[in-house]
C-alpha cells in the first residue's frame, strides 16, 4: 500500500481529533466558569433591583387637632401621648376619603382598606408630626408607605391568584390599588430611603433598610484601616528589611501564611472567646466587629506588602546607605515612599475582603436586630461599641424571614454590598495602573 | 525598631489565642460530656435541656460529601481552564478570561449563599430531585456543593496556571520535536511535571471547601443526616458552630461548649491539610529553579 504525505492515515486522523477533543474541553471550561458568573450576577441583579424601587401612596391627611393633639397645647410631651394606633385610623381615613374624592368605590372593610397602608407609616406621620407641631390642625400632603403586599403586587411577585390564598391581602384589594395607581394616587418610584433607614419588624419588610447596615460597616472598615495597616507595614517592614535569617522568623513567616489559609469562621470563635468573653467588649459592635476583621485580613496586608518592599531594587537602599543614611532612614525615607502604591492597593483588596466577609460576624452576635442608628462614640459604651448590624449579615438576616419579600431585600443589600466592592477594587486597579513602575 | 518587633509578634500571637481560646473551652466541654461519644457517636441531636447526642460523625460526612461534590466541579473546570489559558489561549482570551475568572475569587461568600438559596436550590429540586423523585428539599447537598464549587473554580485554575507556566519550555519543545500533538504534550509531558503542584492547589481548595460556612448555611440545611442522596438537606462542622453560638448561649452547657470542640476539629483539620499543601507547592517550586 502506498501512502501519501499529504493524506492522513487513521492513526493520524484519531490523533487529531484527540487534540481537537482536549481543545474543546479547555474552552468549554473556561465558557462553563464565564456562564456561571454571569448566572450569578444575572441572578442576584434580576432578584434585588426592585428592592430599589417602593410603592407609595400620595394622600392627603387631615391632622385634625383632636386627633392628634387633644390637650389642644401643641407640646410634644402630651402630643407623643398619642399613640401609633391612633394615626393608624388617621391614615385609614385619610385613605378612604382619598378614594371618595377619587370617585373609587369597594366592598372592602375599613380594616381591609387601612391594611393596605404599610404599619410603618404611622410612625413615620406621627414622627412628622411631633417635630413640627406646627402642622397640627393643617391638611397635609404625604408619601406614604404602601403595605409589602401591595408593593409586592406592582412588582409581579404577588398575583391576584396568591392574593386569594394570603390572610395579609386580598384580589379585592389588589384590584383596588391597580385603580389607584391608574389614577397617580399609588406610584412605584425610586426609593433612597432603602439606603437609610434601619431595619424593619418582620412583618414590615417594605419598610426595612439598611441604614445600619452601612453604618456598622463603614464603622468597622475604619477600625480595621486604623489597626490592619500599621500592624501590616510594620511587620512586613520587620520581617523584609531588618529581620534575621534565623529559626522564629521562620516561625513567623509560616505561621502567616498558614493564618492566612485559616476557615474565617474560626477567627469569630476567636472574637468570641477573648474579645467578648475574656476581655468583656460589648457583643455585637464594630469594634470587636472591626478587631476579628483585623486579624482576619493582616495576613492578606503582610503578604502584598512585602511582595511590594521585595519589588524595590536592592539599589535604592544602597544609595540611600551610600550617603549617609542609617538603616532606619533608608527604610522610611526611600523604601517605603516607593512602595506606597503596592501596599495601598493590597490595604484596599484587604479591606475589600473584609468588607464581604460574614461568617466570623455571625459568631459575635452582629445578627441581632438593631434599629437604632449606632452612634460612634457614647459615654456608656465607649469607642465603635454600640450594638450594630453589618451588610453581609443583614443579608444573612434577612433571608432567615419567611415573608418572600424579604428575598427582593436580601438580594438589593447584595447589589449594594457589590458595587462598594466594585468601587474598591476599581480603585485598587486604578492606583496599580497609574502608579506602577518597572525597575 | 521594638514597634515593628512587636507588630510582627501579633500573627504569632493571632494563632496562639486560636489555638488557646479553643483548646479551653474544648477542656471544659470534654468536662462534662464523653470524648468518645463525640468522636465516635453516630447521631447528632442537641437538645437544650440536657441529654443531647453530639456526634460528630453526621457533621464530618455532610462536610466531605458538600466538599466532593464542590471539587468535583471545581477541579476539571479550574485545571481544564488553566491549561487551555496557559497552553492555547492568545493573549486577547486571556486577558478577557483571566480577570473574569478571578472575580468569582473576590465575591463574598453570602452572595454565593444567597445564589444557592434562591436560584440552585429551586433549579435543581424542579428539575433534577422531583423529576428522579429524590426528594423535595430545596437545600440540599448538591445545591451548596456546585455552588462551592464555582466558587473554588479561581483557587485551582489560578494556582494550576502558575505551575503549569513554571514547567520549563524545554520540556514541551522536546515533546513537540518528538512529533507529539500539542495535547498529547500537556497530557503526557507538561501535566505529569506539574502534578504535584497541581495536587497542593486541589489539596488548598478541599481546605477551603471544608472551611466555608455561609454557602453551607444557606444552601445546605440544617439536619444532620448520614445519607447518600445527595438531593437531601444535610448539614456540616461549620454550619453547626454557627447555629449553637448564634441567639442565646450559655457558657456551661455542652450544647454550646461543643461548637469550640467543632471548631478545634475543623482548625487541625484545615491545618493539617494547607501545612501539606504548602509543603508539596513549595518542594515542587524548588524542582526547577
Amino acid at each position: 500500500m502506498t501512502t501519501s504525505l499529504l493524506v492522513a492515515d487513521a492513526r493520524t486522523k484519531k490523533r487529531n481529533a484527540a487534540e481537537k477533543r482536549f481543545q474543546a474541553y479547555g474552552l468549554s471550561a473556561i465558557v462553563v466558569a464565564m456562564l456561571a458568573l454571569l448566572v450569578l450576577l444575572i441572578s442576584v441583579l434580576f432578584n434585588g433591583l426592585s428592592s430599589f424601587q417602593q410603592t407609595f401612596i400620595t394622600m392627603d391627611i387631615a391632622l385634625a387637632e383632636d386627633r392628634v393633639d387633644k390637650q389642644g397645647n401643641r407640646d410634644p410631651a402630651e402630643m407623643a401621648k398619642t399613640t401609633t394606633i391612633g394615626y393608624n385610623s388617621l391614615l385609614r381615613d385619610a385613605l378612604i376619603a382619598t378614594l371618595e374624592s377619587e370617585g373609587l368605590t369597594t366592598d372592602l372593610s375599613n380594616k381591609d382598606i387601612a391594611n393596605m397602608i404599610s404599619k410603618e407609616s404611622s410612625a413615620t406621620v406621627r414622627n412628622r408630626v411631633l417635630a413640627n407641631p406646627d402642622l397640627v390642625g393643617q391638611t397635609v400632603t404625604f408619601d406614604v408607605l404602601a403595605s409589602g403586599r401591595i408593593d409586592g403586587f406592582f412588582k409581579g411577585d404577588v398575583t391576584l391568584e396568591s392574593a386569594a390564598l394570603d390572610q395579609n391581602t386580598s384580589p379585592e384589594a389588589l384590584m383596588l390599588a391597580q385603580e389607584l395607581a391608574d389614577r397617580g394616587v399609588m406610584e412605584t418610584k425610586f426609593n433612597w430611603n432603602f439606603f437609610v433607614w434601619p431595619d424593619a419588624s418582620v412583618q414590615r419588610p417594605e419598610a426595612a433598610g439598611l441604614g445600619v447596615a452601612i453604618l456598622g460597616s463603614l464603622y468597622m472598615m475604619i477600625v480595621v484601616l486604623v489597626l490592619a495597616l500599621p500592624i501590616g507595614v510594620a511587620s512586613s517592614i520587620y520581617l523584609e528589611e531588618f529581620a534575621p535569617k534565623n529559626r522564629i522568623t521562620d516561625i513567623i513567616e509560616v505561621n502567616i501564611s498558614n493564618l492566612a489559609a485559616v476557615p474565617s469562621i474560626v477567627y469569630g470563635i476567636l472574637g468570641l472567646a477573648i474579645f467578648i468573653n475574656f476581655m468583656e467588649f460589648n457583643q455585637s459592635s464594630p469594634l470587636v466587629g472591626g478587631l476579628v476583621l483585623t486579624l482576619m485580613t493582616l495576613p492578606t496586608i503582610i503578604i502584598s506588602t512585602r511582595a511590594a518592599l521585595k519589588s524595590v531594587p536592592p539599589s535604592i537602599r544602597d544609595a540611600a546607605l551610600g550617603v549617609g543614611a542609617s538603616k532606619m532612614q533608608s527604610v522610611f525615607h526611600h523604601v517605603l515612599p516607593l512602595a506606597a502604591p503596592g501596599i495601598l492597593t493590597g490595604t484596599i483588596i484587604g479591606l475589600a475582603q473584609a468588607l464581604g466577609e460574614t461568617a466570623p460576624l455571625l459568631l459575635i452576635g452582629m445578627v441581632a436586630f438593631v434599629r437604632e442608628y449606632t452612634a460612634a462614640y457614647t459615654h456608656a459604651a465607649g469607642l465603635f461599641g454600640e450594638a450594630s448590624a453589618a451588610l453581609p449579615v443583614q443579608v444573612f438576616n434577612w433571608t432567615q424571614r419567611s415573608d418572600p419579600a424579604f428575598v427582593e431585600r436580601a438580594s438589593g443589600a447584595i447589589i449594594t454590598l457589590l458595587v462598594f466592592l466594585l468601587i474598591m477594587n476599581a480603585v485598587a486597579i486604578y492606583l496599580r495602573r497609574r502608579f506602577e513602575r518597572r525597575w | 525598631m521594638g514597634l515593628l518587633i512587636f507588630a510582627s509578634t501579633i500573627a504569632i500571637m493571632t494563632t496562639v489565642g486560636i489555638v488557646f481560646s479553643m483548646l479551653f473551652e474544648t477542656f471544659n466541654f470534654f468536662g462534662q460530656y464523653d470524648w468518645r461519644d463525640f468522636f465516635f457517636s453516630l447521631s447528632w441531636s442537641p437538645n437544650f435541656r440536657g441529654n443531647s447526642d453530639l456526634g460528630i460523625i453526621p457533621l464530618l460526612w455532610g462536610t466531605l460529601y458538600v466538599s466532593v461534590i464542590a471539587l468535583l466541579v471545581a477541579v476539571p473546570i479550574g485545571l481544564f481552564a488553566a491549561i487551555y489559558l496557559s497552553e492555547y489561549a492568545g493573549p486577547r482570551l486571556r486577558a478577557v478570561a483571566k480577570p473574569a475568572i478571578e472575580v468569582l475569587a473576590g465575591i463574598p461568600t453570602i452572595v454565593y449563599g444567597l445564589f444557592a438559596l434562591i436560584t440552585v436550590g429551586p433549579f435543581l429540586r424542579d428539575y433534577f430531585a422531583e423529576p428522579m423523585g429524590f426528594g423535595q428539599s430545596a437545600s440540599s447537598v448538591m445545591t451548596a456543593g456546585v455552588v462551592m464549587g464555582v466558587m473554588l473554580i479561581p483557587f485551582v485554575s489560578s494556582l494550576s496556571d502558575d505551575i503549569i507556566n513554571a514547567v520549563p519550555q524545554a520540556m514541551r519543545d522536546g515533546s513537540l520535536g518528538l512529533g507529539a500533538t500539542k495535547s498529547e504534550t500537556i497530557r503526557q509531558v507538561v501535566l505529569p511535571a506539574a502534578l504535584p503542584g497541581i495536587v497542593g492547589a486541589i489539596l488548598l481548595a478541599a481546605s477551603r471547601a471544608i472551611g466555608e460556612t455561609m454557602i453551607v448555611v444557606l444552601g445546605a440545611g440544617a439536619a444532620a443526616r448520614l445519607s447518600l442522596n445527595p438531593f437531601e438537606a444535610m448539614t456540616t462542622v461549620t454550619v453547626k458552630i454557627v447555629s449553637q453560638l448564634t441567639g442565646d448561649t450559655d457558657f456551661a452547657s455542652p450544647e454550646t461548649l461543643v461548637a469550640f470542640a467543632l471548631g478545634l476539629t475543623l482548625f487541625v483539620i484545615t491545618l493539617g491539610l494547607n501545612v501539606f499543601a504548602l509543603y508539596i507547592v513549595r518542594k515542587y517550586r524548588e524542582q526547577y529553579e
